[in-house]
C-alpha cells in the first residue's frame, strides 16, 4: 500500500522549521478562484488562478504573513489514494490529496456518498481541502456537517510530528477531539495526511419541489418544515423560486412531495450546481465577487434586504451588497451569526485561536497568513 | 494558601449555603457514578449564577486551587471524582431553561438542566432533544457536553457534539467564550467540538444551546432472537451495510437475557444465544417499509423468533429489559465491571468470540449488553471482590478486552470517557507525541493545570512506567474498579 509522500511532507515541515521558512499548504488549488483555500490566499481579486497557477500564486506572494519569514508552497495533492474503504462499515479512510471526484466515483459504485456534500469547485478539490475548509453542502441541517462526519485524522503538526487522532469508529471519546478541530482550521494547525469519514447510504429516491414565492414566505415555509418530520434534505430560495429537495424511501418522498406541492420533478441536478457554487450568483467578476457575503446565523432571524440566496432551512444566507463590511457584520451579529466574504478564509486573528495555534505550531510554519492582522 | 481565608473568600462570594466544607455534608461529592473511586474534596462550591462561577474560578486561579467541575455526578469513569485538596465546582444549581425558541428549533439552557427535562419542556411543540444516555433522567446537559454523551438513539441522531449548536464557556483564565449560536458551522476554529468530550479539562460550560428535532410520528420496536451470536452480529452488519440506519440497534447475549428476565420479565426468549432490539422511526409509510425489510432480514440472518411492538406500552416492555440489564447483573454477581470499547461493526463476531475465550481463560463470566449498531461494546465482567484474587483477575480480563478493541481498530472508550479510570489504557491508544499534543492543548486553556487535574490525559511518565505491558498483554493494572 505504501505511505504516499508522507515522509517527504514530514521532512518538508521539519526542514522549514529548521531553516526558518513558512509553508502554505496547496491542495488542488480549486478554491483559489474564490479567494481562499488552504493555499492561502490572498483575497478575491488577487488570486484568480487554479491548479498550477494557484500554486505559483501561493508560493509567490500575497499579503505579508504574520511572521516575516519567507514563504514556500507545500504541495500535498500528490499524497493521494484510498487507504481503507469498507462499504459495510460506512467508513472511508483516504489520503488528503485524493480528488473528491475520485472519492465520489468510488462511493457511487456502492450507492454511498459523503453526507456533507463538499463543493467541487470547477469540478476539482481534494478530500483534505474539503476537511480543511469545512464547507458543508446544501444538506447540512439534515445530513450533518463536514465536522460531524470526520471520525479521525492523521496529520503533521508544526513540530514536524506525525500524529493520529480519533479513528474509524462512530463513537470515540478517548482524548480531546483534535480530529474534528482540524475541520475548518484551513491547515493552520497541521498538514492533513489522511482522514476517516463517516459515509451515508444514497437515498433510494430523490425529488425536487419547485415553488414560486418571495424570500420572506420561503423562510416561513423553511421554518415550518423544520418543525415537521419530513424527508427534506435541502431548501434553497433564489430569485423568487423555492426549491425543496426530498430524499429517502420512494413512498415517503412521493407522499411528502404531494404534500409540499409546486412543480414536482425527479431532476435534482440543480442541487449539484448549488453545492458546487456553479450558480450564476457565485460567478460574478472578481470585482463584484468581493460584494458577496456568506452569513451563517439563527435560521429564523430576519432576512437582510434582498438576499440573493437562502439555504440550510434559513441558517445560511448569501447576500450581495454594496454596504461597507461594518454594516454587513452588524446585520450578521443582530441575526445571531457571522458574516464572511464568500469563499474567503475566516479571521483567526483572536486570542483563543492564537493560543491553539501556539499549541500545534508555535513557530507559525503552517498557513500562518491566516493570522495576519 | 491560607485555607481559612480562602474559605471565607469563597463563602462571601457565594450566596448563603452554597459553600460546603463540613465532611459529612461533602460525603455525596466524594465520588461520581464510578463509586469505587473516592476522594474527599477540600470544599464544594455550588454557584447559582454565571457570575458566581466566574468569581469562584477567579479565586481558584489566584489561589492556585485545583477545581473539579461536576454535573449530576452520574459519569462512569470518575471524571468528577474530587482531587485531594481541591474544590468541587457543582453546577447543579444552574438549572434553568433560559429559552425555548421554537422558531429556531433550539433551547438555551443552563448546564445543570437534566437531559430529559429538555425534551419534557419542549414536547408540547412536537420537538425533543435527541441524545439519550441511559442516565437521562438524572444526568445534566453540562455533563453530557463534558463527556460527549451518546445513548441508544445516537446511532441515527448523533452524539452530543452533533446536537449542540452553541456553548458559553468560562475559562480558568477568566475569559468568557461564546461558541457557535443558533445556526450551524460558524467560521473559525471549532472550539465547540473541542469542548465536547473534554471532560471539564478546558473550561466550565455555563450555557448550552441545543438543537431540537421534530418528534417522529411513528415508532416500532422489534426483538429478534438468534441461536448464535454470529447470526445476530451478521444481521447488524448487513442492515447497516445495506444502508438502513435504525434509530437504535441493541444487542444482548444469553447471560444478559437470562439475568434480565429473572429480574423484570420483559418477555425475552430465554433460550436465545443473542437478541437484537431494533427501533425504527419515521412517518407511517416509511416505518411500514422498514419494518417489512427488517423482518425479512432478521429471518434470513437466522432469527427464530421476532416480536414487534407498535404501541407505546409494548415498546416500553421491550426496552424495559435492556434498560434493566445493568441492575440485573447486580443480582447474579456481587460485583461487575463495565467496559466501554468501540470496534468496527465488522469485527463484532471476532471480538465477541475473543471475549468469550478470555472469559473462559480467566474463569470469570462476561455478559454483553451493548450498542451493536455503532459497535460500542459494554462487556460486563462478573466477579466477587470478597474472593481473593478475583478483583485482580477482573482487572486483567478488562485490560485484555480493551486491547482486543484497540487491535480491532477501535477505541478504549466509546461514550463513558477516560476520567480517572482509563488513563493507563490511553497509553495503549496514543503515542508520546499525541499525548504531548493533548498536553499543549490543555496548556492553551489552562496553563496552571488547575481544571480537573490528573484526568482524561495520562502523563508521559505514567505511560512510560506501564509502557511494555501492553505489548506483553494481560498485565495492565487498573487503578480502581468500576461497578456500573
Amino acid at each position: 500500500m505504501g505511505d504516499g509522500i508522507a515522509a517527504q511532507l514530514v521532512e518538508a515541515v521539519r526542514t522549514a522549521g529548521a531553516e526558518g521558512r513558512t509553508l502554505r499548504i496547496v491542495g488542488a488549488g480549486s478554491k483559489a478562484g474564490l479567494g481562499g483555500g488552504p493555499l492561502g490566499s490572498v483575497g478575491f481579486a488577487e488570486c484568480p488562478g487554479q491548479g498550477e497557477q494557484a500554486r505559483q500564486a501561493a508560493a509567490g506572494g500575497g499579503r505579508p504573513t504574520a511572521s516575516a519569514l519567507p514563504v514556500e508552497a507545500l504541495p500535498v495533492a500528490e499524497h493521494a489514494g484510498v487507504i481503507d474503504y469498507r462499504p459495510e462499515e460506512l467508513v472511508l479512510t483516504a489520503r488528503c490529496g485524493t480528488a473528491l471526484k475520485d472519492v465520489n466515483a468510488l462511493l457511487q459504485q456502492h450507492r454511498q456518498h459523503l453526507p456533507f456534500e463538499p463543493p467541487l469547485l470547477g469540478g476539482g478539490g481534494t478530500l483534505g481541502g474539503a476537511v480543511a475548509t469545512g464547507w458543508s453542502g446544501p444538506g447540512r441541517p439534515w445530513r450533518g456537517s463536514v465536522r460531524d462526519a470526520v471520525l479521525g485524522v492523521e496529520m503533521i503538526n508544526g513540530f514536524g510530528q506525525r500524529l493520529r487522532f480519533g479513528g474509524q469508529v462512530m463513537k470515540n471519546v478517548a482524548g480531546y477531539d483534535l480530529s474534528r478541530l482540524q475541520v475548518g482550521a484551513w491547515g493552520s494547525l497541521g498538514v492533513l495526511l489522511s482522514v476517516s469519514v463517516r459515509l451515508a447510504p444514497q437515498p433510494y429516491a430523490e425529488k425536487n419541489c419547485r415553488l414560486e414565492c418571495m424570500a420572506g414566505d420561503a423562510l416561513d415555509w423553511m421554518r415550518t418544515w423544520a418543525r415537521t418530520f419530513a424527508p427534506i434534505s435541502g431548501t434553497w430560495h433564489q430569485d423568487g423560486v423555492l426549491n425543496v429537495r426530498l430524499s429517502g424511501p420512494e413512498r415517503a418522498v412521493g407522499a411528502a412531495a404531494e404534500c409540499i406541492g409546486g412543480e414536482i420533478s425527479s431532476d435534482v441536478r440543480g442541487w449539484a450546481e448549488l453545492r458546487n457554487r456553479a450558480l450564476p450568483c457565485f460567478q460574478e467578476s472578481p470585482a463584484d465577487a468581493a460584494k458577496l457575503w456568506r452569513i451563517d446565523c439563527a435560521p429564523a432571524a430576519q432576512l437582510p434586504p434582498k438576499p440573493c440566496l437562502i439555504e440550510w432551512a434559513g441558517a445560511r444566507r448569501w447576500w450581495r451588497t454594496d454596504l461597507p463590511p461594518d454594516a454587513v457584520h452588524a446585520y450578521a451579529a443582530q441575526a445571531g451569526g457571522v458574516a464572511v466574504r464568500a469563499g474567503a478564509a475566516p479571521n483567526f486573528n483572536n486570542p483563543a485561536a492564537a493560543r491553539l495555534k501556539q499549541a500545534f505550531d508555535p513557530k507559525r510554519l503552517l498557513n500562518s497568513h491566516l493570522f495576519a492582522a | 494558601m491560607n485555607e481559612a481565608a480562602v474559605l471565607k473568600q469563597l463563602r462571601t462570594t457565594l450566596r448563603k449555603g452554597a459553600l460546603i466544607a463540613e465532611p459529612a455534608a461533602m460525603r455525596p461529592y466524594e465520588t461520581d457514578g464510578l463509586t469505587a473511586l473516592r476522594e474527599m474534596p477540600w470544599a464544594v462550591a455550588l454557584p447559582g449564577t454565571e457570575e458566581e462561577v466566574r468569581a469562584v474560578l477567579r479565586i481558584c486561579r489566584q489561589q492556585r486551587l485545583p477545581v473539579v467541575p461536576r454535573g449530576a455526578g452520574t459519569g462512569l469513569s470518575g471524571g468528577a471524582r474530587p482531587v485531594r485538596g481541591g474544590l468541587v465546582l457543582g453546577l447543579s444549581k444552574l438549572n434553568r431553561i433560559l429559552e425555548v425558541d421554537v422558531g429556531n428549533c433550539v433551547a438555551r439552557v443552563q448546564p445543570g438542566v437534566r437531559n430529559l427535562a429538555i425534551s419534557e419542556a419542549v414536547a408540547e411543540h412536537g420537538l425533543y432533544y435527541a441524545p439519550d444516555p441511559s442516565s437521562q433522567l438524572a444526568c445534566s446537559i453540562g455533563g453530557n457536553v463534558a463527556e460527549n454523551s451518546g445513548g441508544v438513539h445516537c446511532l441515527k441522531y448523533g452524539l452530543t457534539v452533533h446536537n449542540v449548536l452553541g456553548l458559553k464557556v468560562e475559562t480558568i483564565e477568566g475569559h468568557t467564550l461564546q461558541l457557535g449560536g443558533k445556526g450551524f458551522d460558524y467560521p473559525g476554529y471549532d472550539l465547540l467540538a473541542l469542548l465536547c468530550g473534554s471532560e471539564g479539562m478546558l473550561g466550565v460550560v455555563t450555557e448550552v444551546t441545543v438543537r431540537l428535532l421534530p418528534q417522529p410520528p411513528k415508532k416500532v420496536v422489534q426483538l429478534a432472537a438468534f441461536r448464535s451470536l454470529e447470526g445476530a452480529a451478521g444481521a447488524v452488519a448487513r442492515m447497516i451495510g445495506e444502508g438502513v440506519i435504525p434509530a437504535g440497534l441493541e444487542m444482548m447475549d444469553a447471560l444478559a437475557i437470562q439475568a434480565t428476565e429473572d429480574f423484570v420479565q420483559a418477555g425475552y426468549p430465554r433460550d436465545a444465544a443473542a437478541i437484537l432490539l431494533c427501533e425504527l422511526d419515521g412517518d407511517s409509510d416509511e416505518v411500514q417499509a422498514l419494518r417489512d425489510y427488517a423482518l425479512r432480514l432478521f429471518k434470513e440472518a437466522g432469527a427464530y423468533e421476532v416480536q414487534q411492538a407498535d404501541s407505546a406500552a409494548e415498546r416500553e416492555r421491550l426496552w424495559r429489559g435492556r434498560k434493566a440489564a445493568f441492575p440485573a447483573m447486580g443480582r447474579i454477581a456481587p460485583d461487575y465491571y463495565c467496559m466501554d470499547g468501540t470496534i468496527p461493526r465488522g469485527a463484532l463476531v471476532e471480538v465477541l468470540g475473543g471475549i468469550s475465550g478470555l472469559s473462559k481463560r480467566f474463569g470469570l463470566a462476561v455478559a454483553n449488553v451493548f450498542h451493536a449498531g455503532d459497535g460500542n461494546l459494554h462487556p460486563l465482567i462478573l466477579y466477587d471482590a470478597n474472593q481473593a484474587g478475583q478483583l485482580e483477575k477482573a482487572e486483567a480480563l478488562g485490560g485484555e478486552i480493551l486491547q482486543l478493541c484497540v487491535a480491532a481498530g477501535g477505541t478504549v472508550t466509546g461514550e463513558h470517557g477516560v476520567g480517572a479510570e482509563k488513563l493507563n489504557q490511553m497509553c495503549a491508544q496514543f503515542g508520546p507525541d499525541e499525548l504531548a499534543q493533548f498536553e499543549r492543548v490543555k496548556e492553551a486553556f489552562d496553563p496552571q493545570r488547575l481544571l480537573n487535574p490528573g484526568k482524561a490525559i495520562p502523563t508521559l511518565s505514567r505511560c512510560s512506567e506501564i509502557g511494555g505491558m501492553h505489548v506483553h498483554g494481560g498485565e495492565l493494572p487498573f487503578a480502581k474498579m468500576e461497578r456500573f
